[in-house]
């Protein structure tokens, strides 16, 4: 079945240009997918059918008359339901937003749109991406492609599992404490958070405002180039973005590995850790070590620390971003207030889940009189800590080498007490607090057959040596070639 | 005269005078129709983010200098958070630990004594939008909002607890106004809203340091409004205390109809603001190249001029202080007194003649005045040469205000020059003698006066274009002949 | 015990959100565990460090004072939970 929709967007795109191939075939075949396959996966909110088929068309046109608009033109692609889409509702995974239809496109967004890309739908998320399985959805959760009966991580589960299913050629996620590495490592697919700064955050429903960025998810690392390429630079737009020169990000690829350093850190491998996790991280680290890199270990002290800041932070900024949802401009309102401000407490009750109701108290608590001093304050400034230790590995390392999650992906309602939730991401967490690039490639698989995640962490601004490291294990390596078996059981 | 000291200290929100809100492109103008002026920045959409509008800083940087602040090289914007339905995102940005500027003074008049008074701090944040009630607020079954205006930018100047009379008070907010609208920084209008002053005010025992139970008063929207809320906050503060019954720290609304402050029992609780560094908007590292940029932008202020109109065109404390109440009108007294060189008769015209047919002295009013100083200096100068008189010139005057044209087209045209030409002005005096025979023998009797009265006949026989020096040269010469 | 069902409700209040008298409790017990794992923070030594608010260290970025076109108002109001004309409404105010 899967002729067009198993390529990647380097295939794809070539064959559209060959002529072997239209957008519309291919667009026609990815719906197709998603009608019979996605009743299980449950990764899309909504598709937008009639709107890929037009832009499909489009784009044929294009084809044919020799103007493609270039790798992206006529790309079948679904995004997180975080992003803001004009016209197309965009729920963020939550009640409240459960009608939400912007009036205006995220500039990621438009931007792909501009490249020609096809959008199929948009993507189930935790809600206010606050949680790393997706069962924190409002509306359902969605399913690991290798195993239905697991989690495909989360929060942007539902574009990790999106891609692993082969039900979007390339997805946007965003990840704050590791929402694009963690769901991509337990999926077994590309994922990528850029540096902070790198991709605007206009028209990215926030969650914390520090440290939230977009990134992709893609079947490999040419993909992720190619969708990188397409969103990455400054916007006027947004204050936080950074006029940092945007590389050839596919040419950087070809350079290979050869007497790069990478930096092993002794505090990502832990006791309680997943052995086979271990093994297989260890297992890459010598792979790239045959590919030319030198493997030396490197200390980054304050990473125990990272989790606790995190959750200082995190819902503080949260607490602040979902004020807003009050029922007076859109979204939710609860009906049958007495007045204004039992308004504003029923539809906040109605509207946000557990798990965000849990942040906005935890983060409005810590701000609150008499707090911030022990709490924000603190936390900021071991913030300054965790980047510290990052700086000084970066003297003398190109690259540090780590596992995405000390475990892979779960059983849904595994995870019942939310401390233990959060612990998948202490291995994600202080890459976001240090605002550095990080990307979670295929690395192995259980012996049961779930994916293992390899973390590549970089300098700032430095996707490119990522992209690169990411190429050249692939070059070697087929774990990312292998497909889940979706139309398959559990097991 | 009562045994206990007032204590004010007033809170200045200025509407800034930019093109754009303080974080998007939408208009700042005042008056469009409900919700045309917004955006998803302005409207707190979901994903929305700010963007710092430069000239804002700029304005307020100006301010600061002009007042004396110290400008802080680094500036944080913050968020204030509280809820209400005219705040989109439910928090304010705003300038917390980190204000643009700090440590000023300000200059006031007030008892013919002057005293400086501190001002704590300036800094900036974005305006809400607009509630609307059907009826009062108390009663309204709803309530609706306009959000054209959240979003605008919004300067709060916050002065020291220094004024101690309701009379400083309105003193310290007239010369802050006259600065602001100097500055082209704020319209300045009260009525409107684009400045909007809060009061804090205690009354303590004379003679004691630690301040008394503090309130603070909102909604005064004119200079009589603070001066009468101050005046009524003091009355019952004293009350208060004389009967020793508790004062409560509180927010009180002034209401000018009942001319009464009331209790605004809420805000009590809500004061829990949970300030945190805006993650939205990177720090502003002021620079002094900056700042001195500024500082050479700034223009001659209020007080400096007033006192240099009168030593450099001698004028009275009264005339200067007329003068320099708008930058419009004292600009337009300057060109027209350097034009003419006689500074003291141009700010006769200015204060009498112009001010009468001018709506306002304010900025806009002088800047439509049809009669440009050229145009001014010009019709003095018809009256030096004498080609007018100054009765003449006041009716030319008011003729070049309806129609915009120059004193000399319109004496050019309606032949309103003056006659000085004796053959013509001789025979108007013949005239004018053999009328009034009896006149004459009264003055060649001794009565001095008639001669006044034969003037004014031939002033009248030529509809007051005769010279009156001319006038009364011949007939000096005719009478002892007839 | 870390934090008090008062400081929950105290929270709550502050935060716009209506918790029933279980969910309070739960709340309770979720935040004290988070809160006392958060503790960890105290035992870091921090004297001398500057706090990070913003990862990448970035200033004045500022628009010029120019006008970009404000959206339709329908545009604007389609999402709004309750009109009034080109108004949004919202419940009777009473302060608190
Ligand atoms: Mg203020
Ligand atoms: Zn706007």
């Amino acid at each position: 079945m899967a002729a067009l929709a198993a390529l990647t967007v380097h295939e794809l795109s070539a064959r559209y240009r060959s002529g072997q191939a239209t957008p519309t075939q291919a667009v026609t075949e990815y719906l197709a997918r998603i009608d019979a396959l996605d009743p299980q996966v449950r990764a899309f909110l909504t598709v937008t059918r009639e709107e890929a088929l037009r832009r499909a068309a489009l784009a044929d046109a294009r084809f044919k008359a020799g103007t493609p608009r270039g790798p992206l033109d006529g790309v079948p692609i679904a995004l997180k339901d975080v992003l803001c889409t004009r016209g197309i509702r965009s729920t963020c995974g939550s009640k409240i937003l459960e009608r939400f239809v912007p009036p205006y496109d995220a500039t990621v967004v438009a931007r792909l749109f501009e490249a020609g890309a096809v959008l199929l739908g948009k993507l189930n998320m935790d809600e206010f991406a606050m949680g790393s399985s997706t069962e924190h959805s409002a509306f359902f959760t969605t399913r690991n492609p290798w195993d239905l009966a697991r989690v495909p991580g989360g929060s942007s589960g539902g574009a990790a599992a999106a891609v692993a299913a082969d039900l979007a050629a390339l997805s946007l996620g965003t990840d704050t404490g590791g929402s694009i590495r963690q769901p991509a490592a337990f999926s077994g697919v590309l994922g990528m958070k850029p540096t902070y700064g790198r991709v605007s955050r206009y028209g990215v429903i926030a969650f914390a405002s520090s440290l939230d960025q977009v990134g992709p998810f893609a079947k490999d690392a040419e993909d992720a180039a190619l969708m990188l390429q397409t969103i990455a630079g400054a916007d006027p737009m947004d204050s936080t973005s950074v006029d940092v020169p945007v590389p050839d990000y596919r040419a950087a690829l070809a350079r290979g590995i050869e007497g790069l350093r990478l930096g092993v850190p002794a505090e990502y491998f832990i006791d309680g850790m997943d052995p086979e996790v271990e093994q297989a991280v260890r297992a890459a680290i010598a792979t790239l070590e045959r590919l030319g890199a030198r493997a030396e270990p490197v200390s980054l002290p304050h990473t125990e620390y990272g989790l606790a800041a995190y959750y200082v932070i995190a819902p503080a900024e949260a607490s602040s971003n979902l004020a807003r949802y009050d029922g007076v401009k859109y979204g939710l309102r609860a009906a049958g207030a007495r007045d204004l401000i039992d308004m504003y407490s029923k539809t906040r009750a109605a509207g946000f889940g557990a798990e965000v109701k849990r942040r906005v108290m935890l983060g409005t608590y810590v701000l609150s009189a008499g707090y911030y001093d022990a709490y924000y304050g603190q936390a900021q400034k071991v913030r300054t800590l965790v980047r510290r230790d990052f700086e000084r590995a970066f003297e003398r390392v190109d690259l540090i080498v780590a596992p995405t999650t000390p475990g892979v992906a779960f059983k849904m309602g595994e995870k019942e007490d939310p401390l233990q939730m959060y612990l998948n991401d202490i291995f994600t967490i202080p890459v976001n607090l240090a605002g550095l690039p990080g990307v979670s490639i295929p690395g192995g698989f259980t012996h049961t057959g779930l994916p293992i995640g390899l973390q590549l962490i970089g300098r700032a601004f430095d996707e490119a040596m990522l992209l690169r490291a990411a190429h050249a294990y692939q070059q070697a390596t087929t774990w990312h070639t292998r497909k889940p078996p979706v139309d398959g059981t559990p097991r | 005269m009562n045994n206990y000291e007032t204590v004010i200290g007033l809170e200045v929100h200025a509407q800034l005078l930019t093109n754009t809100k303080m974080f998007c492109g939408c208009r700042a103008a005042f008056g469009a129709a409900p919700n045309t002026q917004t955006c998803p920045v302005c409207q707190g959409m979901p994903g929305s983010l700010p963007v710092v509008n430069r000239r804002a800083i700029e304005f307020g940087i100006m301010t600061a200098l002009a007042i004396g602040c110290r400008v802080n090289r680094l500036n944080r914007f913050a968020r204030k958070h509280y809820y209400y339905p005219d705040m989109p995102k439910n928090y304010q940005i705003s300038q917390y630990e980190e204000p643009l500027a700090e440590h000023g003074r300000l200059a006031i008049e007030a008892g013919g004594a002057t005293r400086e008074i501190g001002i704590q701090r300036v800094h900036l944040e974005e305006d809400v939008g607009k509630l609307l009630h059907e009826g009062q607020l108390e009663t309204a079954p709803s309530s609706s909002v306009d959000f054209n205006r959240a979003g605008v930018p919004l300067m709060e100047i916050v002065s020291k607890p220094d004024l101690r009379s309701p009379e400083e008070a309105a003193a310290y907010l007239k010369s802050l106004r006259a600065i602001l609208v100097y500055l082209r920084v704020c319209d300045g209008n009260m009525e409107e809203g684009s400045l909007r002053c809060d009061a804090n005010i205690s009354l303590r025992p004379r003679g004691q340091t630690e301040y008394g139970t503090k309130v603070e008063i909102k909604n005064m929207n004119s200079f009589r409004n603070v001066r009468d809320a101050l005046e009524y906050e003091i009355r019952r503060q004293t009350r208060a205390l004389e009967t020793s019954e508790r004062l409560v720290q509180e927010t009180r609304l002034w209401d000018p109809d009942r001319a009464v402050t009331v209790s605004m029992r809420s805000k009590e609780f809500a004061h829990d603001y949970r300030y945190f560094p805006e993650p939205d908007l990177p720090p502003l590292d002021v620079q002094a190249g900056w700042v001195d940029e500024l500082r050479a932008r700034l223009p001659e202020l209020p007080v400096a001029r007033r006192a240099r109109f009168q030593t450099a065109y001698a004028l009275s404390a009264y005339e200067a202080e007329l003068l320099t109440q708008g930058r419009g009108l004292a600009d337009y007294f300057e060109d027209a007194a350097r034009g003419s060189g006689k500074p003291k008769v141009v700010a006769n015209w200015v204060l009498n003649e112009l001010l009468r047919e001018l709506p306002a002295d304010d900025d806009r009013a002088v800047a439509a005045c049809p009669i440009f100083p050229a145009h001014l200096v010009g019709l003095l100068a018809l009256i030096d040469d004498g080609t007018i008189s100054g009765k003449i010139a006041k009716d030319v005057f008011e003729k070049m205000y309806r129609s915009g044209e120059t004193a000399q087209a319109i004496v050019g045209r309606e032949g309103l020059t003056q006659v000085a030409d004796e053959g013509a002005l001789g025979a108007a005096v013949d005239r004018v003698l053999g009328d009034h025979a009896k006149v004459v023998e009264d003055y060649k009797a001794g009565k001095k006066a008639a001669l006044g009265f034969l003037v004014g006949q031939v002033m009248k026989a030529t509809q007051g274009k005769a010279n009156p020096a001319v006038v009364n040269r011949l007939l000096m010469e005719k009478l002892p002949q007839v | 015990m870390k934090i008090s069902l008062a400081d929950v409700e105290h929270v709550a209040r502050l935060a716009r959100l209506e918790l029933s008298a279980a969910e309070k409790e739960r709340m309770r017990r979720e935040l004290d565990g988070i809160l006392s794992y958060i503790d960890k923070l105290r035992a870091v030594d921090t004297s001398g460090v500057e706090p990070t608010s913003h990862a990448v260290p970035v200033t004045n970025v500022m628009r010029d004072d120019t006008e970009r076109p404000s959206l339709p108002p329908e545009d604007m109001l389609a999402n709004a939970p309750d009109r009034h004309g080109e108004l949004f409404r919202v419940p009777r105010i009473i302060e608190e």
